[in-house]
C-alpha cells in the first residue's frame, strides 16, 4: 500500500526539479544580475537608474497607456460579441465562437504583416500614426483572448436569476445592468489580465508597424543587443513586480466578485 | 427584428475586423503585386519561391519540428507533473501548483531573458546547441499542459484505478491502463495547445535560439524590417497556407468531434 502511493507522487518529481531549474532558477539569477553590476558588486544602481531617468520612465507610462487603451478597446469590442453570441440561441453558435478563436491559431506574426499591408495601404505612411496603429495591431492581436472568457462566464451564467429579474419588473436594460454585467465581472478581469500584460510588453507589434517608441518590453530587448544583463534583469524584475500586482489585484477583485455573487 | 439585426451585425463586423486582412493578402499572394492595392495579373511565383527557396523552407520545417518535439516533451513532463501534484499532499500539490503559475501569467519576454541568463549567461550554454531554445519552449509549453490534464483527474472515477488494484495489477499497469486512457483527452488537448503556443511564440525563441536558426515569427519579424520584395511576398503565401491548414484543421476537428464541440472548446481553453 505504502509502496503504491509512493509511485504516484513520485511521478511528480521530475516535474518538480523541471520547475525548479527552469522557473525558480531563472527568476533568482534575475534577481541577482538585477542588484549587480559588470564588476558583480552589490548595488541598487539599476533600479534607482529606472526610476531617475525620464527616458525609462516615459517608457512606462507609454506601456501603461498603450495597454489601457489596448485593454479598453478590446474589451468594448469583445463585450458585445461574447454576449450576443452566449445569449443567441443559433444552431451554428459553436462554429461562429470556432471563428473567434481560428485566429489564434494562426502565426501572429504573419498576422500582423497582413494587417500592416492594409493599414499601409489605408493609410499611405505608418509613421504618421504610430500610437493608433500599434492599438490597432493588439487589439487585432489579442482580441480573442478577451472575448473567450467573457463568452465562457456569460453563458454558465443562471438564466433563472434573468427570468427573476424580469418577473420582479425589470425592463431588459435594466435587467443586463444589474445582472448580467455585474455577474460577467469574473470573464472580464480574467480578459483583462489576458490582454493588459501582453499590450505593455509585445514590442514586436509596434517594431513591425513602424512604432519606433519603446515600450517595457522593448527596454528589455535593447538591453539584450547591447549585452547588458544586469540593466536587462533590473527590468525583467520590474515587469515581474507589475505581473505579480496584477494577479493579486485581479485575484482580490475575482474572490470579491465570488463573493457578491454568493450574496446576490 | 432591428435587435436581430444589430446582433448580427456586431459578430459580423469583428468577424471582418479580424479576417479581412488575412483575405486580402491570401488574394494578392496569388498575384505578381508586391504591395496590396496594385491590381497585377495572377501568378503562382509566391508559391514557387515558398517552396524552393531552401532558406524559407529550412525554417518553417524547423519551426514545425521545434513545436512537435517540445510540445512531446511538455506533454510527457506536464502530464507527468500533473499525476504526480494530484496524489500529492497539499503542501507539496500547492508548491507545483504555483511554480506552474508563474510562466503562464509571466511576460514571455521575462521568461525568455531569464531562461538565457541563467542557461546562456551563468551556466555558459552554447545557444548553438538547441538546449537553451529547447528547454524555453518546454517552459513555455508544460504549465498548459498541466493546466489541461489536472480537471481530466479530478473529474477521473477513481474507484476504478482501486478495483485494478485489487484484481491483482501492479500500480504502474494500473497507471497506464486505467488512469491514463481516462485523462487522455486533457492530454491531446495538452499538447495541442503546446504546439500552437510553441508556433506562435516569438519572445523565448529570440532570446534563445542560435544564430543561424530562424522559426517563423522571429524570420517573419526580422523579414519586415527591410526585406527584399521575393522574401516579403512569398511569406504572404505562406500566411495563406497556414491559414488554409488552420481551416482545413478546424473543419477536420469539428467533423470528428461532431456533437462534442462546444464541450471541446470549453476544456481547450
Amino acid at each position: 500500500m505504502q509502496k503504491k502511493i509512493l509511485s504516484r507522487k513520485s511521478l511528480g518529481i521530475p516535474y518538480m526539479i523541471f520547475l525548479v531549474l527552469f522557473v525558480m532558477a531563472p527568476l533568482f539569477v534575475l534577481i541577482y544580475y538585477a542588484f549587480t553590476n559588470g564588476q558583480g558588486e552589490i548595488t541598487i544602481q539599476n533600479l534607482t537608474g529606472f526610476f531617475s531617468d525620464p527616458n525609462t520612465l516615459g517608457t512606462l507610462c507609454y506601456s501603461f497607456g498603450i495597454a489601457a487603451v489596448t485593454t479598453a478597446v478590446c474589451l468594448l469590442l469583445a463585450y458585445p460579441v461574447a454576449y450576443v453570441l452566449a445569449t443567441s440561441h443559433l444552431k451554428e453558435k459553436s462554429v461562429i465562437l470556432l471563428l473567434f478563436i481560428m485566429p489564434m491559431w494562426i502565426n501572429f506574426s504573419l498576422r500582423i504583416t497582413a494587417l500592416k499591408e492594409l493599414l499601409t495601404w489605408l493609410e499611405g505612411n505608418l509613421a504618421y500614426h504610430p500610437f493608433l496603429n500599434t492599438v490597432i495591431g493588439m487589439t487585432y492581436d489579442f482580441l480573442p483572448f478577451m472575448i473567450l472568457p467573457i463568452y465562457t462566464t456569460i453563458s454558465k451564467l443562471d438564466g433563472a436569476l434573468l427570468e427573476a429579474a424580469r418577473d420582479l419588473g425589470a425592463g431588459e436594460l435594466q435587467a443586463f445592468l444589474k445582472v448580467t454585467l455585474p455577474l460577467s465581472i469574473p470573464g472580464i478581469i480574467s480578459g483583462v489580465s489576458m490582454v493588459f500584460l501582453p499590450a505593455m510588453t509585445n514590442y514586436v507589434v509596434l517594431d513591425m508597424l513602424y512604432n519606433s517608441t519603446y515600450i517595457m518590453g522593448s527596454l528589455i530587448g535593447s538591453y539584450f543587443a547591447s549585452y547588458n544583463w544586469h540593466g536587462g534583469s533590473m527590468i525583467a524584475l520590474i515587469l515581474l513586480g507589475i505581473v505579480c500586482l496584477f494577479t493579486l489585484l485581479t485575484r482580490g477583485a475575482e474572490e470579491e466578485t465570488a463573493r457578491g455573487g454568493v450574496l446576490l | 427584428m432591428t435587435k436581430k439585426i444589430w446582433r448580427s451585425m456586431v459578430i459580423v463586423l469583428v468577424l471582418l475586423f479580424l479576417y479581412l486582412p488575412i483575405l486580402i493578402l491570401s488574394v494578392y499572394s496569388f498575384t505578381d503585386a508586391a504591395n496590396i492595392g496594385a491590381i497585377r495579373g495572377f501568378s503562382f511565383h509566391n508559391y514557387v519561391t515558398l517552396f524552393t527557396t531552401p532558406e524559407l523552407v529550412k525554417m518553417i520545417l524547423g519551426t514545425v519540428v521545434l513545436a512537435l518535439g517540445s510540445a512531446f516533451l511538455a506533454s510527457i513532463l506536464g502530464t507527468m507533473g500533473a499525476i504526480g501534484a494530484f496524489y500529492s499532499k497539499k503542501g507539496m500539490a500547492s508548491a507545483i501548483h504555483t511554480m506552474n503559475q508563474v510562466p503562464v501569467v509571466n511576460a514571455d519576454v521575462v521568461t525568455g531573458f531569464s531562461i538565457c541568463i541563467l542557461l546562456v549567461v551563468v551556466l555558459g550554454v552554447s545557444k548553438d546547441t538547441f538546449i537553451p531554445l529547447v528547454a524555453g519552449h518546454v517552459t513555455l509549453c508544460a504549465p498548459f499542459v498541466f493546466l489541461s490534464v489536472i480537471p481530466k483527474l479530478k473529474q477521473m472515477d477513481s474507484s476504478i484505478y482501486e478495483a485494478a488494484l485489487d484484481l491483482g495489477a501492479t500500480p504502474g499497469t494500473a497507471l497506464v491502463k486505467i488512469v491514463i486512457p481516462q485523462i487522455f483527452p486533457g492530454i491531446v488537448s495538452g499538447f495541442a495547445l503546446a504546439v500552437t503556443l510553441s508556433l506562435d511564440d516569438y519572445f523565448v525563441a529570440t532570446y534563445t535560439k542560435p544564430a543561424t536558426f530562424d522559426t517563423i515569427s522571429t524570420y517573419v519579424v526580422n523579414a519586415t524590417k527591410g526585406a527584399q520584395t521575393t522574401i516579403k511576398t512569398a511569406l504572404w503565401a505562406l500566411s495563406t497556407v497556414i491559414f488554409l491548414l488552420v481551416v482545413l484543421f478546424t473543419i477536420v476537428m469539428n467533423i470528428r468531434a461532431g456533437k462534442n464541440v462546444q464541450e471541446r472548446n470549453g476544456a481547450g481553453q
